[in-house]
This record gives structure tokens, C-alpha cells and sequence, in this order.
């Protein structure tokens, strides 16, 4: 073989290599997925003895139905629901409000003001657990949606500041100018130029702050003790609790809570990525 | 325009809603815990100002707080020596113009969207002593003896490593596309060139691609350090109480149950949530520090931004 043909060689053999490594990573991170979907459609005897890895044989569709009407599956997706929502609604319009004031309006103190803001991103949310709890605590607040929605509200606006600033920064002033001359007011400019110009903005802001509210775990474990409150993450550890051995109900339950995320992922792909990077990125 | 953006009144109504939120939510709760913990405060009796003793009793306490502090510092290092160079090895396949490279990050970015809840109630039954996933596959390839199996969430020796794995598993993906992302913005005349000189993957890689993003290296690895000492889910999740006899016991797990569960030593708790942000503010001022030396080493050399 001459020396050409042996390079060429080496280097297909390399390629394939290569893609190999990503195929066996690829399976590596969508296994577990898989197995989860397979064993929440078999009975015990199934997962344990005849058939741990493969398709289930009968489907069971009767742990879904089994874990939606015994494990209030669909009241802890609801909870989830409202506090996700209240949530985005509340982080996008005051993130939104704030980043005009702090790009576009002009006086003393918006730059500080931008760097308090930014202080969210460094701190972790840990310090606040307590002294939160000990409020809603005394406000009798403890085991109620609020009791979420205004501590992640306030997580989540930090990050939410920043995604926008870094978009708000790629429009140019020239629609506000003359909506300016044509008379409209600040909140006028705000309500009909910057709001319609900034929904890619909102919809990336809107995403990562769903799935930060729709997977927290440790202050929905504090704050809420009440079962007509719980949000899914709790809700699961209360439902895998219950059905103890019983895995075909749990995968079933494990699955519908992952369905709306993987829905929204699968729909809008690239934008949850950038959601998810592109703060880090801007920052 | 000037007139009308300069409105002193409007500015404070459109700041004012934010500002509120964020400090009552965000900088008043440090605040209060830095005071919290100086105290010896069950939460219903009188607060007896203790000074440091709540951090001199954490400092010492060789039994829990410093084999979490410990166990904390095993997860940021195994993260980035095993997570990072995998994230990036396949962020640089990746971007080398392979087939299908759509589909790859889909599929490598999905864990990360997951809720850790379920992502460790997974991995649980995938470790489940008897009928699990690993030690099904073990025993059928002969590597475990089928009376004996391993638990590996309930055995000292293997709890935090079992737990280590999903962790590193999960996030893989988002460094993956961190890195992708910033390859992806690099001109591509440098690549021209690089191919027509000779380089190969590897020459590449390391002559060029990993020097050009080392600010994106630089966030991730912030993300990957300040993120390690906060992580909680998965344990929380896996090892309910920190494991078998706290082998696997990191500082926030700690933290939540010496402040709620049977004890409610919330000036204690406090201590630990106030050294979990320094140790956060110094890592991150660390990696900062690494990437301006480099910098200042490499005067003259051509940075991206």
C-alpha cells in the first residue's frame, strides 16, 4: 500500500472511530429514558425476572390510569402549571420594565443598578431558604402557590434581566424615535414598540424560567407540606413513596411528569438550547 | 427623545416592581442570614447571640460538616477533570462537520432539560440492588455473584460515587453545547488555513480551537465549580439522609436538614448557608484569577471576545 492510500485509510478508520463514540454517547444519555418508558408499561414479575431490558410484551396502559387516579398525578401537574405561569408572567413584565429603565431611560445610578441586579446571578439561592421560610412562616403563607411563585419570581429575574439586555442592545432606537414624535409617551413606547420587538426575547426568558420553576426541588420541599400544594417534584417523591416496589406505576408516573418537558423540547429544540446557554454566554 | 427618556418619574415605575422583588426576595434573606448565623435560635425561643461559635462548631466538626465539605470538593473535581474534557471532546467532534450533528446535541441536551427528581428516581432503580438495571447486566455477564449483589446506595464504599455518576451524567450535554456554541462563532478563516497548512483533528484542537475559547472555557468551568457546591437534587433525591453514615453527604443536604428536620438549628444551618456563598464567591474569583494569568502571559496573542 502506498503511503497516500495507508493516510486515507488511517484517517477513515479514525472518522468511523470517532462516530462510534458519539453513537455509543448518544445511547449512553437516552437509555435510562428509554428503560423508564418500558418499565412503566410492564408489571413487576416482568421488570424483575422475564424481561428487565426489553420492550414490555402487554402494554400496560392500567399504571398510567392506576397512578393519575391513586396518586393525584394531575393535581401536582396543575399546581406545577400555576406556579410555572404566575411565575413567567411576573419575571417578564418586571425584567422586561426593568431593562428598559436600565437601557433606554436616562438617570443617575441605572448602571449600579444594573450591577445590583447581576449580584442574583453569583449568589446562591440557598442563603435564602431560611429567612424566606421564617417570613411566609409569620404571613401564614407556608403551603400556598405564593409561597413558590414569589421566591422563584425573584431567582429567576436575574437571569432574566440579563437574556433581555443582551437583546434590547440589538434594536435600534430609530421605531422609538419616531414613535416619539408622533407623540407617544415613555409607557406608550414601551407597551407598543419594545414589547412586540422583544418576544424572541420573552419566549427564551419564558422557557428557562419553566424549567427552572417545573424542576425545583429544595424550596417546594421546605415551603410546602400541604398535599393540595405539592408541585410535581415533591408530588414524585410522594408518589414513589407510596407505590414503594410497585415500578410500572412509578415509571408511568415518572413519565407523565417528563411528557411536558420533553413536549416543549422536542417542539422548540433549538430554542430551549439557547435559553439554557445563552445567558452563560452574554454573561 | 432625550426629554422624554429622561422622565425621573417613569424610570422609578418601571425599575420599582423589579428592584422590590429582588431585594425583598435575594439580598434582605443574605442579609438576615449572616445575622441568623451568629445566633443559637430554634426558631420559637429566644435568640442567644453566640458571635462565631456556630462557624467554630462547623469548622471542627470532623463528623458531618467537613466530610461534606469534602464529599462537595470530590464532585467540582470529578466534574472537571471527567465531565468538562468529554463535554468538550465532543463538542470538537461535533463541530468537525459530522453527519447528523443536529440529532447528537438534540439527543445529548435532553438529560439536561430533565428534573433531577426524576432523573434520580431513575437512577435508583437503574442501582436497585435486586431486579436493577447494573447489577441485572452484572450478574448475566458474570462480573457479581446473584446471591451476593452490590447495593450501591447503601454500601459506605460506593454511595457518593453512585451518586457522582448521574451528576456528571446529566450536565454533560449543557457544557457540550456551551463549547459548541463558542467553536461555532469562531471565524472560519482560521480553519481554512489551519486545513490548507496540514493540521489534523487533533493539531487543531489544541493549536487553535482550545486557545480561541478559553472565555467560553472560562464560563464553563465557573458554571461547572460554583455549581458543583450548590448541587442537591440527586443527592438529596438518592441518598435521602446523606447515606450510609453520611458517606454521601454534601453541604446544602446537610445544611436543610440541621435547619428543618429534627433538630431546627437555624443559626447553625444560617453558618453553613453563609460559608456555602463565600466558598462560592472565592471559587469564582479563583477561576477568574487562573484565566487573567494566562492572559497576562500571552501578551501580543490575538483574543477573542
Amino acid at each position: 500500500m502506498s503511503d497516500a492510500k495507508l493516510k486515507t485509510a488511517l484517517r477513515r478508520t479514525a472518522k468511523a472511530g470517532l462516530y462510534i463514540f458519539l453513537l455509543i454517547w448518544a445511547f449512553i444519555q437516552i437509555f435510562p429514558l428509554y428503560w423508564m418508558f418500558s418499565f412503566s408499561l410492564k408489571s413487576n414479575q416482568e421488570i424483575f425476572v422475564d424481561n428487565p431490558i426489553g420492550l414490555p410484551r402487554d402494554w400496560l396502559w392500567e399504571n398510567y390510569r392506576d397512578v393519575i387516579q391513586n396518586a393525584n398525578m394531575l393535581r401536582y401537574l396543575a399546581n406545577s402549571l400555576i406556579v410555572s405561569a404566575v411565575t413567567i408572567t411576573i419575571v417578564t413584565i418586571c425584567g422586561l420594565m426593568a431593562t428598559y429603565a436600565i437601557t433606554r431611560m436616562v438617570w443617575r445610578g441605572r448602571g449600579v443598578m444594573r450591577s445590583y441586579f447581576m449580584l442574583g446571578l453569583a449568589l446562591p439561592i440557598h442563603a435564602a431558604l431560611l429567612p424566606i421560610f421564617l417570613v411566609l412562616r409569620n404571613m401564614r403563607m407556608l403551603n400556598s402557590h405564593w409561597a413558590l411563585i414569589l421566591p422563584y419570581s425573584g431567582f429567576a429575574l436575574s437571569m432574566s434581566i440579563l437574556i433581555f439586555i443582551g437583546f434590547i442592545n440589538g434594536i435600534p432606537n430609530e421605531l422609538e424615535e419616531s414613535a416619539c414624535l408622533d407623540g407617544c409617551s415613555v409607557y406608550g413606547i414601551f407597551i407598543r414598540i419594545i414589547m412586540p420587538l422583544m418576544a424572541p426575547a420573552i419566549s427564551v426568558v419564558s422557557i428557562f424560567t419553566f424549567l427552572q420553576c417545573w424542576n425545583e426541588l429544595l424550596f417546594a420541599s421546605v415551603y410546602i407540606t400541604d398535599g393540595r400544594f405539592r408541585t410535581l417534584t415533591v408530588g414524585i417523591m410522594s408518589m414513589t413513596g407510596q407505590y414503594r416496589t410497585n415500578w410500572g406505576p412509578i415509571g408511568a408516573g415518572l413519565t407523565v411528569a417528563t411528557i411536558p418537558t420533553l413536549a416543549i423540547y422536542f417542539a422548540l429544540s433549538k430554542k430551549v438550547q439557547s435559553s439554557l446557554v445563552l445567558g452563560a454566554l452574554k454573561g | 427623545m432625550e426629554r422624554v427618556m429622561r422622565d425621573k418619574k417613569a424610570a422609578a415605575i418601571f425599575i420599582l416592581p423589579a428592584f422590590m422583588l429582588f431585594t425583598l426576595i435575594i439580598i434582605v434573606p443574605v442579609v438576615m442570614s449572616i445575622y441568623y448565623s451568629t445566633l443559637d435560635w430554634n426558631g420559637i425561643g429566644r435568640q442567644t447571640f453566640i458571635g462565631f461559635s456556630n462557624y467554630i462548631e462547623l469548622l471542627t466538626d470532623r463528623d458531618r460538616f467537613l466530610p461534606a465539605v469534602y464529599h462537595t470538593f470530590i464532585i467540582a473535581a470529578a466534574s472537571v477533570f471527567i465531565q468538562l474534557p468529554l463535554a468538550l471532546l465532543l463538542a470538537l467532534i461535533l463541530a468537525s462537520k459530522v453527519k447528523g450533528e443536529r440529532f447528537f446535541i438534540t439527543v445529548y441536551f435532553i438529560p439536561v432539560i430533565l428534573s433531577a427528581v426524576v432523573i434520580g428516581q431513575l437512577w435508583m432503580r437503574i442501582y436497585f440492588p435486586r431486579g436493577g438495571l447494573l447489577n441485572t447486566l452484572l450478574i448475566n455477564l458474570g462480573f457479581m455473584d446473584p446471591t451476593r449483589p452490590t447495593a450501591w446506595l447503601g454500601d459506605v464504599n460506593t454511595a457518593l460515587g453512585a451518586v457522582l455518576v448521574p451528576i456528571l451524567w446529566q450536565y454533560v450535554g449543557y457544557h457540550m453545547l456551551l463549547y459548541y456554541s463558542g467553536i461555532k462563532s469562531l471565524p472560519p478563516e482560521i480553519y481554512e488555513a489551519a486545513r490548507i497548512d496540514g493540521a489534523g483533528f487533533w493539531q487543531t484542537a489544541f493549536k487553535i480551537t482550545i486557545p480561541l475559547l478559553k472565555p467560553v472555557l472560562q464560563v464553563s468551568l465557573t458554571f461547572c465549580v460554583v455549581g458543583s457546591m450548590k448541587v442537591f437534587d440527586l443527592v438529596r433525591v438518592m441518598l435521602t439522609d446523606g447515606g450510609p453514615s453520611g458517606s454521601g453527604e454534601v453541604i446544602t443536604t446537610l445544611m436543610v436538614r440541621r435547619m428543618f428536620y429534627p433538630s431546627n438549628r437555624y443559626g447553625y444551618g444560617s453558618a453553613m448557608a453563609i460559608i456555602l456563598i463565600l466558598m462560592c464567591v472565592i471559587l469564582y474569583q479563583f477561576v477568574a484569577h487562573i484565566f487573567r494569568d494566562r492572559d497576562k502571559n500571552r501578551k501580543g496573542k490575538v483574543r477573542y471576545e
